[in-house]
């Protein structure tokens, strides 16, 4: 188990920079997920805490070591590729073994370290197949053995699930979660998608063009996002942004009607007044809020809600209805969030205004 | 049930015209190829004074005349020569032209593209070309009438480096940088972890490089003067210049030599025809 600390971290490929002077500390038995979308810069960061990558700049310590110039090999973390990098040629247990390839320990003693991880990750029955005669859940699992077989001071995962189907990545979602609450080690996880990085982290680190846009707990991000960007990348379906300007005490909505705004900091008038889906639900209760009425477009039935598409003034708004209720369309409908569960942020610099 | 209650002898199987041209095609490109194998078989079981018989099938078959080449001191010497050769070459092309292709392929440093060029433009050069500096070399370095004669134009071939580096292109990186965390070092990942991804190609090199070598004749003619370290090849050639051309001796000789090709090729069937469409040539 180990700390990990990236200081002033830097990637540059010739002169294009792709991380730009990066901080973050990832405590001891943490997993934290760095998420954002492709060419953000996360799995380069990943690949940099690997070794794989050189630093272009700053530190890297792992466990209060300066790591920037070992090799891999000399850095005691084990990762996991989105590809898996199995070794198609050998058998199960030879893959989970080639973790141990520097180890010391004796034949036995490696033997029964494979079989520990094998029957960890329900991979017993399979020690003597080749990878060809494995399924993906298998593969990645095999994959996770070979990481977890040596004991490593972290675990890095490239995007290990990108691969699999949707059911499997559930699964094995709350595999790599339950494992490590079994192992308690330091492990840092690359992912664009945000629902990964929802239900895995104890920490999230958005980033977006090679820079932290915030760090936090995925509530913490859900609750309070410091940004447009991070305000729609966490959550799903996207967050709700309806243009208006500010008057004194409220906000005039560009789809008509008013709202009030608590602390007025906007550098200009304009802002975007923000509501999740999941707030924006039917019926105007007579508490203030965003009211919001439309025509009904497109109903998503998921069964548990019914995602509700109105078009109001030329813009979409997503709204959610209780999941045996089901919206007719081209319905006039009308949807509301009470001011408490409403987000605002300045149009110009995208920034969160101050806290709801 | 209804459907198949059509009588026997209705059904004629339908031949296209285009099979039949093919076939016919196939026919004769067969029998030219095959002609000239069956006539050094036939002509390796008559005595010298029928050789020049044409019958396929021998008056009076004899064995004397394999009897006669194995027993022949020489020609054992001649096998056990090409069998050195072609096995050194074989694995000493397998050996550095894949870790030559290796390190093209997956590594960058300054001046790889020019180390590539430089490699690939000795493909231009044809052979006849080069036997004389290779001549030059030898007879400098004392080669002339060596094994190291025969063999060190082959060691490594432009041709096997360039398969190799294409093949070694095709193995995903991530396994190498597993291997790297895994604490392999670069030699161990080439060795353990990339050559045995590449096995077709390896075989197909190898079957190539072997067959060339086996049945090389000009540069081994060149190099080698005393009939010791004759190859095969030169040795049956100098069946034909001593006193008189002794065809049976030679088409016995041939036979014999044909014996190891004709193995690997039935064996190794798959991955010749494998090997031809990876390389894309040669064949």
């Amino acid at each position: 188990m180990a700390t990990i600390d990236l200081d002033h971290l830097v990637k540059r490929y010739g002169p294009t920079t792709v991380v730009h002077g990066i901080d973050l500390s990832v405590h001891d038995g943490e997993f934290v997920v760095l998420v954002g979308p492709s060419g953000c810069g996360k799995s380069t960061t990943l690949r940099m805490i690997a070794g794989l990558e050189e630093i272009s700049g700053g530190e890297i310590r792992i466990d209060g070591r300066v790591v920037n110039d070992l090799q891999p090999r000399d850095r005691n973390i084990a990762m996991v590729f989105q590809n898996y990098a199995i070794y198609p040629h050998v058998t199960v247990a030879d893959n989970i073994a080639f973790g141990l390839y520097r180890s010391k320990l004796s034949k036995s003693e490696k033997r029964q370290r494979v079989e520990q991880a094998a029957e960890t990750l329900g991979l017993s029955q399979l020690l003597d197949r080749r990878p060809s005669a494995l399924s993906g859940g298998q593969r990645q699992r095999v994959a996770i053995g070979r990481a977890m077989v040596r004991d490593p001071a972290a675990f890095l995962f490239d995007e290990p699930l990108s691969n699999l189907d949707a059911q499997l990545r559930t699964q094995m979602r709350i595999e790599i979660k339950r494992l490590h609450h079994r192992l308690g080690t330091t492990s840092v996880f690359v992912t664009h998608d945000q629902v990964e990085a929802m239900t895995m982290a104890d920490r999230i680190v958005v980033m977006r063009d090679g820079r932290i846009l915030q760090v936090g707990t995925p509530l913490d991000l859900y609750e309070n996002p410091v940004d447009v960007f991070t305000a729609r990348f966490i959550g799903s379906p996207t967050m709700n942004l309806v243009p208006a300007s500010l008057r004194d005490g409220g906000a005039d909505l560009s789809l008509g009607g008013s709202v009030q705004v608590p602390q007025a900091t906007a550098t200009t008038a304009d802002i975007l007044v923000g509501a999740r889906p999941q707030d924006l639900v039917p019926g105007s209760a007579g508490v203030p809020g965003l009211t919001v009425s439309g025509t009904v477009a497109v109903v998503e039935t998921l069964g548990s809600e019914t995602l509700v598409h109105i078009e109001s003034a030329g813009q979409t708004i997503i709204g959610s209805a209780p999941g045996r209720q089901i919206p007719q369309i081209g319905e006039h409908l009308t949807l509301h969030a009470p001011a408490e569960r409403l987000y605002y942020f300045d149009k110009a610099t995208e920034k969160a205004l101050a806290a709801r | 049930m209804k459907a198949a209650a059509s009588p026997p002898g209705l059904v004629m199987p339908h031949i296209r015209p285009g099979r039949i041209l093919a076939w016919t095609l196939l026919f004769i490109g067969g029998v030219i190829m095959v002609t000239p194998l069956l006539f050094m078989l036939s002509t390796s079981l008559k005595d010298a004074s029928q050789v020049y018989d044409l019958r396929v099938i021998p008056e009076a078959p004899t064995l004397d005349n394999y009897i006669e080449i194995l027993g022949d001191g020489r020609f054992t010497r001649w096998l056990i020569n090409s069998t050195i050769v072609a096995v050194i070459v074989t694995l000493s092309n397998v050996f550095f032209d894949s870790l030559v292709g290796y390190t093209l392929a997956k590594f960058r440093f300054r001046g790889r593209y020019i180390v590539f060029i430089a490699i690939l433009s000795t493909l231009m050069i044809p052979t006849e070309m080069l036997v004389l500096p290779w001549y030059l070399m030898a007879s400098q370095f004392g080669w002339i009438d060596s094994y190291w004669g025969i063999m060190f134009p082959g060691m490594m071939t432009a041709f096997g480096t360039f398969l190799m580096k294409q093949f070694f292109e095709g193995v995903p990186d991530d396994f190498l940088e597993a291997a790297r965390i895994d604490g392999l070092n670069e030699f161990t990942i080439w060795w353990k972890i990339a050559m045995p991804l590449v096995t077709p190609a390896l075989s197909a090199l190898a079957i190539f490089t072997f067959l060339g070598n086996w049945t090389a004749f000009f540069w081994p003619l060149i190099v080698t003067t005393s009939a010791e370290l004759y190859t095969l090849p030169v040795g049956l050639s100098s069946f034909a210049v001593e006193q008189s051309i002794q065809w049976e001796k030679i088409m016995t000789g041939a036979s014999i030599a044909t014996l190891p090709t004709l193995i690997i090729f039935l064996f190794l069937q798959r991955y010749i025809v494998r090997g031809v469409m990876l390389a894309g040539l040669k064949g």
